[in-house]
């Protein structure tokens, strides 16, 4: 927070060298001929070396770091005449109530910021989460052929120390956030261009596209971790994994929109077929590493279940597919539709 | 369909108001629901008890977000209709 001191004193230069000539319009207050008495926290030639703007915003956060002095804990005291500082803000902080309001909010943020700071690791790993995006390109790549043709692979289980994460850039069986992501925001802007070829785009479709699809991955990840819950199902997936898994058929989605906007409901049609099977495979082949060879511990009823909730998540993937690209249906051919059919 | 992240919360919401209504001694131990029928310990840990946990806990941890949540869109509703 403080300043490199080579540029303190190139501005302190500065600042003496201008009250010299007083008749030039000044942009800010000129301190340095009034350096403020009785301040506390600050050293004295802080006010000469910054422009206004900045030491309205400093002396609260520096101040918030000494508190109890001079009676203001965590603000300047106020209705000081030589403090130049407060000449723009001198109207509203005379009044004290104002000046403890203020205070009082700055205090109540401050502590919403430590709560949330200490809490936040419950609902939202953020150590956790550094992994998921510790990706490189040699795996993205591998990981979106994967994503379209699972077929050929074989080796489908995740060498790695079980109670650990890894980073899915050593492994590329392991589930990871960057393509997720990526994924949504580019079938967001795939659907726009879409719609625009159908001539049925605005703006606002754009946002409630997002929130519509935002709301489904919502409930599709709540009730997958809703039935792991509720049938007592042991496994090492946490909520993050799930949300990665569910959101690799954006990356389909993609596909079969961008078919939808050149084959018409035909190509529609066929790409839905094929990424609904590769995303089927897909899954069931990386899920069955991860939840079924628990079933060896539990019952033998356990391994039933298992296998169900596996069929399960395999069949609501290319349900939610087809549900969530059956809005670019159009019975209007597009424009590159009819070009490519008269070709 | 058009979805809001407002429809998702008042959906939430409105699950979470069920399954807060629902009375321990009225209603649950009537249906063999009870929080103290399933008592069994041992490995029985099947699908009825995470149920009856889960809706428990629920009870007894959204019962005061509850009713600020419910003030907070019963007003919001009434303010933008």
């Amino acid at each position: 927070m403080d300043p490199p001191t080579g540029t303190r004193n190139r501005k302190s230069k500065k600042s003496k060298q201008r009250s010299k000539r007083h008749q030039q319009p000044q942009l800010f207050d000129d301190t340095s001929m009034h350096p403020p008495a009785g301040t506390y926290g600050q050293s004295p030639g802080y006010p000469q070396t910054y422009p206004q703007g900045y030491s309205q915003g400093y002396p609260p956060q520096q101040a918030y770091m000494a508190p109890g002095t001079a009676g203001y804990p965590g603000y300047m005291p106020t209705g000081h005449p030589s403090e130049p500082a407060q000449h723009y803000g001198e109207q509203i902080f005379n009044d004290p109530m104002a000046a403890m309001a203020v205070q009082y909010g700055s205090n109540l943020a401050g502590h919403g910021k430590e709560y949330v700071a200490k809490n936040i690791d419950k609902y939202v790993p953020v150590s956790r989460l550094k992994y998921y995006f510790a990706v490189d390109n040699g795996y993205v790549g591998k990981k979106l052929a994967l994503l379209f043709f699972p077929f050929s692979h074989m080796d489908w289980s995740i060498k790695y120390n079980q109670h650990e994460p890894v980073a899915p850039r050593y492994e590329v069986n392991a589930p990871d956030l960057y393509i997720p992501v990526m994924a949504f925001v580019t079938y967001l802007l795939v659907t726009g261009v879409v719609l625009g070829t159908q001539q049925r785009f605005s703006p606002e479709q754009l946002g409630m596209e997002a929130s519509s699809l935002l709301v489904w991955l919502v409930i599709e990840v709540a009730c997958l971790m809703l039935v792991l819950y509720i049938m007592n199902m042991k496994t090492d997936l946490k909520y993050l994994d799930v949300l990665a898994y569910c959101g690799y058929k954006y990356v389909g989605m993609i596909a079969v929109a961008i078919a939808c906007m050149i084959f018409n409901n035909m190509g529609f049609y066929v790409a839905l077929g094929w990424v609904s099977c590769s995303i089927m495979f897909f899954l069931v082949r990386t899920l069955k590493v991860q939840i079924l060879p628990e079933a060896e511990a539990d019952q033998l009823t356990g391994s039933k279940r298992r296998i169900y909730l596996l069929l399960l998540i395999a069949i609501l993937q290319p349900i939610f597919i087809y549900w969530l690209t059956s809005g670019l249906f159009s019975y209007r051919p597009t424009l590159i539709g009819k070009m490519a059919a008269s070709l | 369909m058009a979805f809001t992240l407002y429809s998702l919360f008042e959906a939430a919401l409105l699950c979470i108001n069920a399954v807060a209504v629902l009375n321990e001694e009225r209603f649950l131990s009537k249906i063999g629901w009870g929080a103290d029928q399933n008592r069994g310990f041992g490995e029985e840990v099947g699908v009825k008890s995470q149920i009856i946990d889960l809706i428990r806990s629920v009870r007894t941890l959204m019962r005061i977000p509850l009713i600020f949540f419910n003030a907070l869109t019963i007003s919001l509703l009434l303010v933008l209709g």
